[in-house]
């Protein structure tokens, strides 16, 4: 019996570890081109989430429709962000990109606190208490729905990135700073493409995230946090290793929770964290760079 | 050594500094209980961004889990006085000798395993959370419920135990940031400080001049954490609640390095006249805030205040006002 336990909340871990995948895709892609860390990385999820509940509540749209909507939406936020703000401080130390985006992240959540209240909502779809059942397995059809949009997106980055000429283009700028310049690419417009294509990752992991949690103005933090460690443990810069790192975390904070406490949970995330950082700095599936 | 700097500044510069310390001394008996109660805050923020300085703006490293060396400050000296009855005055011996390891243990792994910029301070943040959950989970310390010193209304001024007036934990904190900006002016201008310098602006040639990097670079984290783990005591005796949800945090790692940042990083008056700025500015916002029931607002012009000084003036606000008053020396140029 506590074997199926354990197997059912493994999938249900593995299906939540994929939204994660998706949402570490964003900073992913950011720092792997642009050399910035979105310390706003939650904060910009949180506002995907938000825009996604206003569509549910004023015009009934089921969150993973109004999925391209919301991406669009915060596609175009970082395109602008990127272009007015932060192509700005590119020349500047670490500490001083990390608090222009920090203060970004305060911005973000003081604006959702003035629209929405601190208190935690949530869209409840009509299959919301539905699910699927599999022989001894019983799975939320609210993740298994979840967990399959996760991944179309993910792939259809991924096809972004390896098949148009602008995702080869982008992928260059990152490779080669210098190079792209010579070659002629315009690379002030592919670094604005590059964030707006971070962030509106947010947005469509904030509309699915929103099928799965409550969603209030403080939760931006921990997400941020939590794609940091993603992030490092499947290698900064490589896309597969965000999946594979979401999907890790999914599955060991779900484990974590039943095994110890739910409370601990993320304790054990941020020891792994610490672990790879010290064996494995450039990640498991990260290229040591220089 | 203090004559050496008195012989280097300018008339200017030497006045100016003259008029702020004898304002300082004297502000307790010029001002009301709620201005002595936000100057308290300013100095306290002077002070740990002053520590915090030492690691980032001398030595190079980027640290954003001070809150982790401030906590365990705290938690220890006021652990050992709630259930040993140890006064402070000991127990901050056991409070630096807690924040230097923690510091030295961080440090040994980030510069050993060589975790570099951003993933160095991502480490120290990944620390400071890591130790706020399981702090959470200790009964002993209060977990999740808090920390907190017995709270006596006594008269007298107690220096030992730390229970008295806000006045005396006025001049106390503002010791602190007198002996902090001393030993930081005597440091910069030391070998030592040197060494970190070189250190801060070109790792690779510093090594290859022979300057070992890791002994200096462990130097530099141990100071910085325990001059923080002291600014612990003294919050812990203040605030007289601890809390490890707000303790731990990464937003007090970024309030400890804000001052510094906006007032100028690796400057000796970049982290007082960054507090003396910010926390004013807060105060101001509330009150101007206050009667329009909108959450968020005051917090939404706090960041955009920061989000310009970045863009505007990227090397902090001291460099900036150094010049517009003419502080520098006539006969050296600019330093």
């Amino acid at each position: 019996m506590s074997g199926g336990l354990y197997l059912n909340v493994a999938v249900s871990g593995l299906l939540t570890g994929l939204i994660y995948g998706l949402s570490a895709l964003g900073l992913s892609v950011i720092f792997g081109v642009i050399r910035i860390v979105n310390f706003a990385h939650g904060e910009m999820m949180v506002l995907g989430m938000f825009a996604t509940l206003v569509l549910f509540r004023a015009l009934g749209i089921d969150p993973l429709l109004s999925l391209p909507l919301v991406a669009a939406a915060l596609f175009a936020f970082g395109y602008l962000l990127q272009d007015l703000m932060v192509r700005r401080v590119a020349h500047l130390a670490d500490h001083m990109q990390f608090l222009l985006m920090a203060s970004v992240a305060v911005m973000l959540i003081s604006v959702c606190l003035m629209m929405f209240g601190p208190d935690a909502q949530n869209a409840q779809v009509s299959y919301g208490f539905d699910s699927f059942a599999i022989g001894p397995l019983l799975v939320d059809k609210v993740r298994v729905y979840a967990g399959i949009a996760a991944l179309i997106v993910s792939g259809l980055l991924f096809a972004f990135f390896h098949y148009t000429p602008t995702g080869k283009a982008i992928r260059a700028c990152g490779d080669n700073y210098t190079g792209a310049l010579v070659v002629g690419l315009n690379v002030r417009r592919l670094y604005a493409l590059t964030f707006g294509i971070g962030t509106a990752c947010l947005g469509a992991a904030g509309a699915i995230m929103l099928l799965l949690v409550d969603v209030h103005p403080y939760l931006g933090p921990s997400y941020t946090l939590l794609a940091f460690i993603i992030v490092i443990i499947g290698g900064m810069g490589s896309l597969p290793g965000a999946l594979l790192g979401g999907m890790l975390i999914g599955v060991s904070e779900a484990l974590a929770g039943v095994i110890l406490q739910p409370s601990l949970k993320s304790a054990f995330s941020f020891g792994l964290l610490i672990l790879v950082l010290l064996v494995r700095p450039q990640g498991l599936l990260g290229k040591v760079s220089r | 050594m203090i004559a050496r700097v008195i012989e280097s500044a300018s008339p200017r510069a030497l006045a100016l500094l003259a008029v702020v310390t004898a304002a300082l001394l004297i502000a307790p008996y010029l001002v009301d209980s709620y201005v002595l109660s936000v100057l308290i805050i300013v100095l306290y923020f002077a002070y740990v961004g002053q520590a915090w300085n030492l690691m980032l703006g001398f030595a190079g490293q980027l640290s954003l889990g001070h809150a982790l060396f401030v906590s365990l400050g705290a938690y220890t000296s006021a652990a050992l006085f709630i259930k040993f009855g140890v006064p402070p005055v000991i127990g901050i011996f056991a409070a630096i000798a807690m924040a230097v390891v923690a510091g030295c243990l961080i440090g040994y792994l980030g510069f050993r395993f060589s975790i570099r910029g951003v993933y160095f301070a991502l480490l120290t943040i990944a620390f400071a959370e890591f130790t706020g959950i399981i702090v959470d989970h200790i009964s002993w310390l209060g977990a999740s419920s808090g920390l907190f010193l017995p709270v006596k209304n006594q008269q007298s001024n107690d220096l030992l135990n730390l229970r008295g007036s806000p006045t005396m934990f006025y001049y106390v904190i503002l010791a602190l940031t007198g002996f902090a900006f001393a030993l930081c002016s005597w440091l910069l201008n030391s070998k030592l400080g040197l060494y970190w310098q070189a250190i801060r602006e070109d790792q690779e040639a510093a090594e290859a001049s022979g300057v070992p990097l890791f002994r200096y670079k462990m130097i530099a984290v141990a100071i910085s954490s325990g001059l923080t783990g002291i600014g612990g005591v003294w919050y812990a005796f203040y605030y007289n609640n601890l809390f490890p949800e707000t303790m731990f945090k990464t937003s007090q790692s970024v309030e400890i390095i804000l001052g510094s940042v906006v007032g100028g990083v690796g400057t000796l008056f970049g982290p007082i006249l960054g507090a003396f700025v910010l926390t004013p500015l807060g105060e101001i916002l509330t009150a101007a805030t206050d009667g329009m029931h909108l959450d968020g607002v005051k917090s939404f012009f706090w960041g955009f205040c920061v989000a310009a000084i970045v863009l505007f003036r990227p090397q902090g606000l001291w460099p900036w006002i150094y010049d517009v008053l003419g502080l520098a020396p006539k006969k050296e140029g600019k330093r």
